[in-house]
């Protein structure tokens, strides 16, 4: 058997479990030296996700597992924005006096448990990943475990996600029952041969498998969850739980929807049609009615996810890659919008609410800068990238034929402007309630000065990621 | 000379200059250094006009690098007769705004500078960009250093005047946005010189036309979507006043001309009708909002969206005028009196309605208030501002020799052509604006001294003299001698013409549609 093909997932899973080891043995004042290794274990997984990167498309492992250019640039893309998730984190950890190594192992397991996701070529590889993901999630949001409203979160997180796990599951053994087939080609040869919108049994079983996928998006009607667990968890979590696995349940639409039953589009084209215009509809006005800051943002990622689902419904090359460029700069301001939260914060204190920004352009310009690069991003204002983000769905949606979805699409985001103007009028307009000192690592305001002025950057010059994103669909026949 | 990227050079200079500003902070050194990049940024607008070849229609100074080829976005620019007035307007009145806010601005001088600097370098880019996506990113990007302008150094309702500014222009552009997309499925480009060539069916058109008309009507702003104007101005400090007045708006106009007209001209025949109805309203029965304003800065802004009324009205007249064309021969020459009579408006305006923002910044600055009741013989203390402030005065009631007399005269002149009737309408203003500026003017700077305030008054000072004295004389200079101006726009008018009054259907192409 041909384990190369996994190298970069069997390397992070050896490692996670050396880290484990050395943990164990080091004092509790050295807990750097874990969070150090779980870095260069980030780096060193992407680099060999780099070098497998071959243009090419290739099984292995009995034909479950997928190695292509696609899986390779969520991969990269994964393992970098949780480094730098990683390194947002430590401020907050050790601000809130929760510095313990099971952060960053559960963070690391939880990448593994991703990166299956993206390279997965079998349906229950997909359902081992995504568990692997969701178990680590539910013990991370759990993971201030005095604190009552963290608990409650990740209770209700868990017993959501078991539904959901469960109705993807129900949906994977119906797909079983008429087919026969688990690997994702022959799945597709099946699809292709049936009449879809005539198939009752086999649209049954893309409800439930589409049911799945969009609660994991956090998508209208199955976005119950994701106001609540935002809120509890601790903005660490919140962060890395509305950045990077995004990108894993993308992972997981390409693979499952796209790949495996492209030719079943008109099917769960509609469904994802109603649950993305619901999305932005229901996201962008409760963000509206929203205080908490971390609220908001969870209701901006419903309206978010709702884009990137509308990108995806199209079923064409051009709909997919722009979902994936969506995604990929999206979860790019989510981290840095919730960095800034972070940044807030500091011992004893957890900036949360609106009033938590007033008067941020007076403590420190260059931070209030950056928040508003992320939130004008968010709103898809150019020159940020966020615009380009919105764009690139809106064409490959008009494209597609839907022109009033796109009509739709582009009132709401006025109307979910007015929220994001809301925060930046807090931080340039308003005076200052309190002027403690905003402290940060050296790391920190680097990574984050990075992270905003790549926003604008990117936003001048989309040209580079853009053409990653469409070839990467195009090599993996998408 | 002609060598150089004189257009990026006006687009970049003054946004790198402005984040200069910003890392310099407010040290002592800033305002200088601001002044600087705005006296460079204007001087290096002048070849524009040295240069300016009048005999040709085509874009001039041209630049062209490719861009975003996902979409076929290029980063195209270039300026005809039509757009280039309109930069050299905005480098200039750049330059009297960063003077205006000298003394003025205590509060976090350096941002202020600098978002002025950057509006202007996104300003110059909108009217110079030949690519719709790239005028479309300016034209939205252009909203985020107002809304801070606004927000920040504003009056004490300045957060709903500033969202409200913000969201009606952001809900008309994102109609702008969805039209030009499909724009480029139906031409697969971008650049504003191919979609003035592709062939729409009329229904097509129509939508266009109307999300055009939603986008640009609301910049310009056009009766009745033009509510966020007033607020707007009242609450923005008087810099973002002047800008508002004299560059963004015209934004609004110049798009017409670029956008609407020539790429959808026989949607725009169908509709004149509505947007002549809109520009009539605006002048008449803005005209008597205006009278009524209690706020000088909200008068001033009723009369600025009554001015820009004929910008409109001089515009779409010439549908109007080439439903004549058989029965009289000299409906061309009057379209192109018509359009030639809306851009001398606009400059004029740029020129008027900021001088006249000024001086109300140079009376709030002293008093601080707008009430027009607060004050009352203001002559008898500052002889030499009211002097000015009467030439300002007479100019916005368009009186002969003055810049605003030109382009309304030739607009009602043109439309009279069309219908007397508009032409009527339309010189109602002579009337009803002499009367709210007069009457502004009679009752704060003419009568008795007031109060103890007014007694206290003190002159202009050198500073806020030659600011005034400067727009003074390019007003007196646009009404006594508008030819270098009009020779200028001559020949991309007549261009445009040839666009916007050749339909564009399907079935009146001999290839018919792609």
């Amino acid at each position: 058997m041909n384990f190369t093909i996994a190298m970069p997932e069997i390397f992070l899973l050896s490692t996670i479990c050396l880290i484990l080891l050395i943990d164990v043995m080091l004092r509790e004042d050295c807990r750097m030296i874990s969070y150090l290794l779980t870095q260069v274990a980030l780096l060193a997984t992407a680099l060999l996700a780099y070098g497998a990167m071959d243009g090419d498309k290739t099984t292995g492992l009995n034909g479950m597992y997928v190695r292509d250019d696609l899986a390779g640039v969520l991969k990269i893309s994964i393992l970098l924005l949780t480094f730098g998730v990683f390194v947002y984190a430590r401020k907050y950890l050790k601000d809130q006096n929760i510095w313990q190594s099971e952060f960053f192992l559960l963070g690391l397991f939880a990448v593994l448990g991703m990166l299956v996701m993206v390279s997965a070529n079998h349906l229950l590889v997909v359902y081992l990943g995504l568990e692997l993901l969701a178990l680590s999630m539910y013990a991370l949001v759990a993971f201030n475990r005095d604190d009552g409203r963290s608990s409650e979160a990740a209770m209700k997180y868990f017993v959501l996600g078991a539904v959901a796990s469960g109705l993807l599951l129900y949906g994977i053994s119906i797909l079983y029952g008429l087919s026969g087939k688990l690997e994702l080609p022959e799945v597709l040869a099946f699809v292709s041969a049936q009449n879809v919108l005539e198939n009752i049994p086999l649209l049954f079983a893309l409800v439930f498998i589409v049911a799945g996928i969009a609660f994991k998006f956090g998508a209208v009607p199955f976005h119950m969850w994701v106001p609540d667990v935002y809120q509890g968890a601790p903005t660490a979590v919140t962060m890395f739980l509305g950045s990077v696995p995004k990108l894993a349940a993308l992972a997981m639409l390409l693979r499952v929807l796209a790949e495996s039953m492209g030719t079943a589009q008109p099917g769960w084209g509609q469904l994802l049609l109603v649950f993305g215009l619901l999305s932005v509809l229901l996201g962008n006005f409760s963000a509206i009615a929203q205080f908490n800051l971390k609220r908001m943002l969870a209701y901006s990622t419903i309206a978010h996810m709702g884009f990137i689902l509308l990108g995806a419904l199209t079923g064409t090359t051009q709909g997919y890659s722009a979902a994936l460029f969506y995604t990929i700069t999206y979860a790019m301001m989510a981290a840095g919008g919730f960095a800034v939260l972070i940044l807030l914060g500091r011992a004893g204190f957890e900036a949360e609410t609106l009033d938590d920004l007033k008067g941020l352009n007076e403590r420190n310009p260059w931070y209030a800068f950056m928040m508003m690069v992320f939130l004008f991003s968010m709103a898809g204002i150019p020159p940020t990238v966020g615009f380009y983000a919105k764009l690139s769905i809106i064409q490959a949606v008009m494209q597609a034929g839907y022109l009033w979805p796109a009509v739709f699409m582009v009132v709401m985001s006025v109307i979910g402007a007015y929220y994001y103007l809301r925060a930046i009028k807090m931080m340039y307009f308003d005076k200052p309630e309190e002027n403690a000192p905003i402290k940060a690592d050296l790391d920190f305001t680097v990574l984050i000065s990075v992270n905003g002025v790549l926003m604008v950057l990117l936003g001048i010059f989309p040209s580079a990621l853009m053409s990653i994103c469409s070839a990467a669909m195009v090599a993996s026949h998408l | 000379m002609l060598d150089l990227p004189i257009l990026s050079f006006l687009i970049w200079l003054p946004i790198v200059g402005g984040m200069g500003v910003l890392i310099v902070g407010d040290r002592s050194g800033a305002k200088q250094f601001a002044l600087g990049i705005a006296l460079l940024t204007f001087l290096l607008s002048l070849p524009l006009y040295t240069g300016f070849d009048l005999t040709t229609p085509d874009m001039q100074f041209v630049e062209f690098i490719p861009w975003v080829e996902a979409f076929k976005i290029n980063y195209h620019l270039g300026v005809d007769g039509i757009s280039m007035p309109l930069i050299l307007l905005n480098t200039f009145m750049t330059v009297i705004v960063v003077i205006a806010g000298w003394e003025v601005i205590t509060y976090r001088v350096s941002q202020y500078m600098a978002a002025f600097l950057i509006m202007a370098g996104i300003v110059n880019g909108v009217f110079a960009a030949l690519d719709a996506m790239l005028f479309y990113i300016l034209f939205e990007a252009m909203l985020i250093p107002l809304f801070l302008i606004i927000g920040i150094w504003g009056g004490a309702n300045r957060v709903y005047a500033t969202i409200k500014f913000f969201l009606y222009t952001f809900f008309g552009s994102v109609f702008l946005l969805i039209s030009l997309i499909y724009l480029y499925q139906l031409g697969g480009s971008f650049a504003v010189a191919d979609l003035h060539k592709l062939p729409i069916e009329l229904t097509p058109q129509i939508l266009i036309f109307l999300s055009f008309l939603l986008a640009f009507g609301v910049k310009v702003p056009m009766w009745p979507v033009h509510t966020w104007l007033p607020d707007a101005h009242v609450e923005a400090p008087t810099g973002g006043s002047v800008i508002l007045a004299a560059i963004t708006l015209k934004v609004g106009g110049y798009a017409f001309l670029r956008f609407a007209m020539p790429i959808v001209p026989d949607a725009a025949a169908q509709l004149d009708w509505l947007v002549i109805f809109m520009s009539l309203t605006a002048v008449v029965y803005i005209g008597f909002v205006a009278l009524v304003q209690q706020d000088m800065k909200k008068l001033v802004a009723y009369s600025s969206i009554a001015h820009m009324g004929f910008v409109t009205l001089g515009f779409f007249v010439i549908y109007a005028l080439a439903a004549k064309t058989a029965a009289n021969p000299l409906a061309m020459s009057s379209s192109v009196l018509a359009i030639q009579g809306g851009m001398v408006q606009m400059v004029s305006h740029g020129f008027i309605s900021g001088a006249m923002f000024l001086c109300i910044g140079v009376l709030y600055d002293r008093m601080h208030t707008r009430d027009i009741n607060a004050y009352g013989g203001v002559a008898n203390q500052m002889p030499v501002f009211a002097a000015l402030y009467v030439l300002f005065a007479m100019a916005n009631t368009g009186l002969p020799g003055t810049s605003g007399f030109v382009g309304e005269f030739m607009v009602i002149l043109a439309s009279f052509g069309a219908n007397p009737l508009i032409a009527f309408a339309a010189a109602t203003t002579l009337i009803v604006g002499a009367a709210y500026t007069l009457w502004l003017v009679k009752r704060v700077l003419f009568g008795d001294v007031k109060n103890a305030e007014v007694a206290a008054l003190k002159d202009i000072g050198r500073r806020e003299f030659w600011m005034l004295a400067v727009l003074a004389v390019a007003v007196l200079l646009l009404g006594l001698w508008p030819k270098p101006l009009t020779d200028v726009m001559d020949v991309s008018i007549r261009h445009l013409l040839d666009q916007a009054l050749n339909s564009k259907l399907c079935s009146g192409l001999a290839g018919g549609c792609p």
